[in-house]
């Protein structure tokens, strides 16, 4: 009898994804009984899911910070807005703490959960043993905050609505938008497809060798 | 695929002690009885096993009822309105995402309305149809997929991040020309308010036992 960590994967048992219900393990694959969820000891591919689109929203994150958000047309001429720019707009105005929020929502936040994943996978897949606990909060942190990326989104939206006088002015949404909206989905599904377990499973391995 | 009916004997004796596992590092826990106000902790990682709530049902009923007279005003009426000069613009939330996608920004168009029209409505109704029963002591027939629906849907449900969207746009446009808040501005508010205390108070773990699955 090995002093494995009592987990469910290692009592031949399985924890519902949805409803937590701890199931016996079996062969074949069953439903949940509870919730009818398909029972899985960890998410498939968990780790190649994650990179595919960890990748994928790295690749969109640069037009979504090149290509202008949105387009403002005056008597005064045409006026192209990025990310960044709407973010200085607010310093030079004056009013610092939207400057804070919008830099905080739009850059910040895609970049540190981008680099939160990247830095767990790694650490799955060279099974560095540093530190679970933190990893495992970094994690939750990731799955927290990448919502509110959407903030940029909302915000053109609703200055599309808004300001719309024919020749007087005009607001229109950029392709940059469009980009950003797909790093905000992708990185959200990339969080979900993660599975902090394997954080914990590795550890295991590592006390297998020292035995 | 098969249900496996074998197992379901032990997990009805199982439910006694109330063994769970940290959704978070698979370790096995026997759930004590946890006492409202206080969280159970897994021993390893630290996350959240289970957090019972005050009166749970009933808070959350009351929240949805109010939540959904709330999300019917929040979109009928002008959310707030723009002045230039003798022009004056109202907006609904249907407006900004007509125009977006008149605009060929159809992808965007659909986020929008997904994350803060379609999810908040249908999570609102997932949340009466399944505890308006459970309220009468009895269990909507639909329940499972129903709140299956719901925990699915719930990360989308964006409302909270729009309203943080329309203070921001405000600070945009207040140099430009004046902004009159509108009858549902308000409404938001309180649709807000509202759904951010439903994610406090509804016990997830309680809808749960309350599926008869044996």
């Amino acid at each position: 009898m090995s002093d494995k960590p009592s987990t469910a994967l290692n009592m031949g048992m399985v924890s519902c994804h949805r409803c937590h219900l701890l199931c016996r393990r079996v062969a074949a694959p069953s439903l949940c009984p509870r919730c009818g969820t398909l029972l899985q000891s960890r998410k498939p591919n968990s780790i190649a899911r994650t990179w595919a689109l960890v990748i994928a929203a790295i690749i969109f994150y640069i037009p979504a910070n090149i290509l202008p958000i949105t387009h403002t047309s005056s008597f005064a001429g045409v006026q192209s807005d990025t990310i960044m720019s709407g973010v200085i707009y607010f310093v030079h105005s004056g009013s610092w703490p939207v400057a804070l929020i919008i830099f905080i929502a739009s850059v910040f936040v895609p970049l540190v959960k981008l680099l939160i994943l990247i830095i767990l996978m790694i650490s799955v897949q060279f099974r560095w043993q540093w530190r679970p606990v933190d990893r495992t909060r970094l994690y939750r942190l990731t799955e927290a905050i990448g919502r509110w990326s959407m903030l940029d989104i909302f915000v053109v939206t609703i200055l599309v609505a808004l300001v719309h006088f024919g020749s007087l002015a005009n607001i229109a949404a950029g392709t940059g938008a469009l980009y950003f909206a797909a790093v905000v989905v992708i990185t959200m599904f990339a969080a979900e497809s993660f599975d902090a377990r394997l954080i914990w499973d590795t550890l295991e391995d590592y006390d297998d060798r020292e035995n | 695929m098969i249900l496996c009916r074998t197992y379901l004997v032990s997990q009805t004796r199982m439910k006694k002690d109330h063994f769970i596992a940290c959704h978070e590092c698979d370790l096995i826990h026997n759930l004590p009885e946890v006492p409202v106000g206080e969280i159970a902790r897994c021993l390893r990682c630290d996350s959240t096993l289970y957090r019972p709530r005050k009166d749970s049902l009933n808070r959350t009923l009351a929240l949805a009822m109010a939540g959904f007279i709330l999300f019917i005003i929040a979109n009928t009426f002008p959310f707030i309105a723009f002045k230039i000069g003798a022009q004056v613009r109202e907006t609904t939330l249907a407006t900004g995402i007509y125009e977006l996608y008149h605009q060929n920004m159809g992808p965007i168009a659909t986020l929008v309305l997904v994350t803060v029209v379609i999810v908040p409505a249908i999570n609102l109704c997932c949340l009466l149809y399944i505890i308006f029963p459970l309220q009468l002591r009895r269990v909507p027939k639909f329940m499972v997929p129903v709140f299956r629906l719901y925990l699915f849907l719930k990360p989308w449900g964006m409302l909270e991040i729009f309203m943080v969207g329309i203070i921001v746009s405000g600070f945009k446009l207040i140099k430009m020309a004046s902004l009159i808040p509108g009858l549902s501005l308000f409404a938001f508010f309180g649709l807000i308010f509202v759904l951010t205390t439903i994610m406090v108070t509804l016990d997830e773990h309680l809808i749960w036992e309350k599926v008869d699955y044996s």
